[in-house]
């Protein structure tokens, strides 16, 4: 499912009125690997997400996938080049059930026409049931089915984290963004993630960037880490590189030697 | 409690899944269909104006309770459609044609305030929506050579395929089937991606927008299915009126339909319909409360506005759900009785939400 595609990100900067969120920042993350983005709070881990996203317009650099640029995209139509999401607070469709979220997960892939879609003819039905049945192997993989039918404001907290991970992957990414998967999780709940996390990379080729806070997850599942603080890079490598890396520990620690 | 067993995806897609949905609805459209058989002349015209009022509603619940904008200007479609539909029949269109022009009309009026109100959020787009409301109002009044102005416009008589279809029944069978075909096409937008899309418009316009929703085109969209579907009502409004004034789609009969939807019970096909059914039983026991209240109270004008602004906030109050709210937890007592209580409809806040980008 995961073609080499190639993130590239070169010189990103964004200011909000002379506030340098993110500092010409660059990083490349390979197809395949799992790659993490740490940093202290305000640091500018979310708004990388959002540039990316486009949700931001970044005031200098590219954002390149597959050789792609995603800058002449508008947002609505990132996930089209492979790119799905998660979002820090979690942003479901609150009243809306399990298996409807995921469908709205579906949304890039489907035909859709206010006309054909009123009268429901045929051809609507026979595409919807080609889209649950994409849906059902989401949720097979995840194993949520216990709430396929539950309303999203009925769900605990953990498994709101998980329905939004089956709905990003609904839209077959090749690269997902995860905003901190595992915030507001207990441990349990945590070695799940992770458990799930090597699962869409390993059984749907995903490549994975996320940003996270538990040390010991980005320890048990990145292959490389990226370091920010103030919005500038500090330091890329693998985990324990990143970790020895006095720069870094200085802008955790605020140690000043 | 009932189980579902699912075996099928279409048992998912299915309408009326369940045995007691399937006979309640089978008994409304029995009773529906067969109502001019033992209803008066005057309760059955009632009958079709409610059927009438049931339509716009659901234009309206489309774009507020499912797509979560609010409209205070939808008085504005249901005159369009009127006005519309009676000056095409006077031009000469015949019936099914002049109605589906009128209702495209409106449509595209939709379409058009729809982009102008895409990117705004709560009171901006209150007002902007009012602000349309109050303009078509005065483009009535003001348009005397096309709309009569504040003299009128009579409208033609109803007739399909040139048969006259003056006596009551007639027009109550034309509105009933206008009324099935709208809540079949709304209840399968549910089912389908467009009115998903709604759906996910009104919860996190953040999130749809990164799964692919063209979120300004979906409120392009909703805005003149919305418009469409209030003004097919207009068209419909305009035979039982048989003669439109500009002040008939004011801000008042705006205020009417958006009451309608929230003591309905906003989100809901049936909300709007419940909506509907409050609205038309209203005026009549309303009046027999006149009779039945000294006369230095009944005979007070604007006793009607009164109540309606009464029981809209008491709905606000008491049950945010509107009607289909308590309609769900009289259903849920029984179905789990006797386990019910109080507290088994209380919803937890909502998670923090992300505020700084809408």
């Amino acid at each position: 499912m995961s073609s080499a595609r190639t993130l590239s990100v070169k010189n990103l900067s964004i200011e909000f009125g002379g506030v340098h969120a993110v500092d010409d920042v660059s990083f490349d993350v390979e197809p395949g690997e799992t790659f993490a983005i740490i940093g202290p709070n305000g640091a500018g881990k979310s708004t990388i997400f959002n540039l990316i996203s486009r949700l931001y317009e970044p005031t200098n650099g590219t954002i390149h996938y597959g050789g792609q640029n995603l800058l002449d995209l508008p947002a609505h139509r990132v996930v089209s080049a492979g790119i799905g999401r998660t979002f820090q607070n979690i942003e479901l469709f609150e009243h809306a059930t399990v298996l409807q979220n995921l469908l709205v997960g579906r949304h890039a892939h489907m035909h859709r026409n206010p006309f054909s879609n009123f009268l429901f003819w045929p051809g609507v039905r026979k595409r919807e049931i080609e889209h649950r049945e994409k849906v059902e192997d989401i949720i097979d993989l995840l194993e949520i089915t216990q709430y396929r039918d539950e309303r999203i404001a009925d769900l605990p907290y953990g498994a709101r984290k998980n329905v939004e991970l089956a709905r990003a992957l609904c839209a077959e990414p090749t690269l997902l963004l995860l905003d901190e998967p595992a915030s507001g999780l207990n441990n349990e709940e945590t070695d799940d993630i992770s458990f799930y996390l090597d699962d869409v990379k390993h059984d749907l080729g995903v490549t994975l960037v996320m940003v996270e806070h538990d040390m010991n997850l980005v320890g048990q599942v990145a292959d490389r880490v990226m370091a920010i603080n103030h919005g500038k890079l500090l330091a890329i490598g693998s985990p324990d590189e990143v970790r020895e890396n006095p720069d870094v520990q200085s802008a955790y620690l605020g140690v000043t030697e | 409690m009932q189980f579902l067993f699912k075996t099928a995806y279409n048992d998912d897609i299915r309408f009326l899944a369940k045995t007691g949905e399937k006979v309640r609805v089978s008994i409304v459209v029995i009773f529906l269909l067969a109502a001019p058989l033992f209803l008066q002349d005057y309760y059955l015209a009632e009958l079709g104006l409610l059927l009438v009022y049931a339509i716009a509603g659901i234009g309206l619940m489309l774009l507020t309770g499912h797509t979560g904008q609010v409209s205070f200007g939808h008085a504005g479609f249901l005159g369009i459609g009127a006005y519309a539909h009676s000056v095409l029949l006077t031009v000469g269109f015949p019936f099914l044609l002049s109605i589906l022009t009128s209702t495209a009309i409106a449509g595209l009026v939709g379409m058009a305030l729809g982009r102008s109100a895409s990117k705004m959020h709560g009171f901006y787009l209150a007002i902007a929506t009012l602000a349309f409301g109050i303009l078509i109002e005065t483009l009535f009044g003001e348009w005397s050579s096309v709309t009569g102005g504040h003299m009128g416009y009579a409208v033609p008589a109803l007739q399909v395929f040139g048969v006259p279809l003056t006596e009551v029944w007639q027009q109550y069978y034309v509105d009933l089937l206008f009324a099935l075909f709208v809540v079949v096409g709304a209840a399968n937008l549910f089912r389908s991606p467009t009115g998903r899309s709604f759906v996910a418009v009104r919860d996190s316009e953040l999130s749809a927008r990164c799964l692919g929703v063209n979120v300004e085109w979906v409120k392009i969209q909703s805005f003149g299915i919305s418009a469409a579907i209030t003004g097919l009502a207009g068209a419909l409004l305009a035979h039982h009126l048989t003669y439109l004034a500009p002040d008939v789609f004011g801000v008042l009969e705006s205020l009417k339909l958006l009451l309608m939807i929230v003591v309905g019970g906003l989100g809901t096909i049936l909300g709007a319909i419940l909506g509907a059914i409050v609205i038309s039983l209203l005026p009549v026991g309303l009046s027999f409360l006149k009779g039945a209240l000294p006369p230095a109270i009944g005979q007070t004008a604007g006793l009607e506005p009164l109540l309606f602004g009464m029981i809209i906030v008491l709905v606000i109050v008491f049950e945010p759900a509107g009607l289909y709210g308590r309609w769900m937890k009289i259903r849920f007592f029984f179905e789990t009785f006797p386990y019910y209580r109080k507290s088994s409809f209380v919803r937890q806040k909502s998670y923090l939400k992300t505020e700084r980008m809408r």
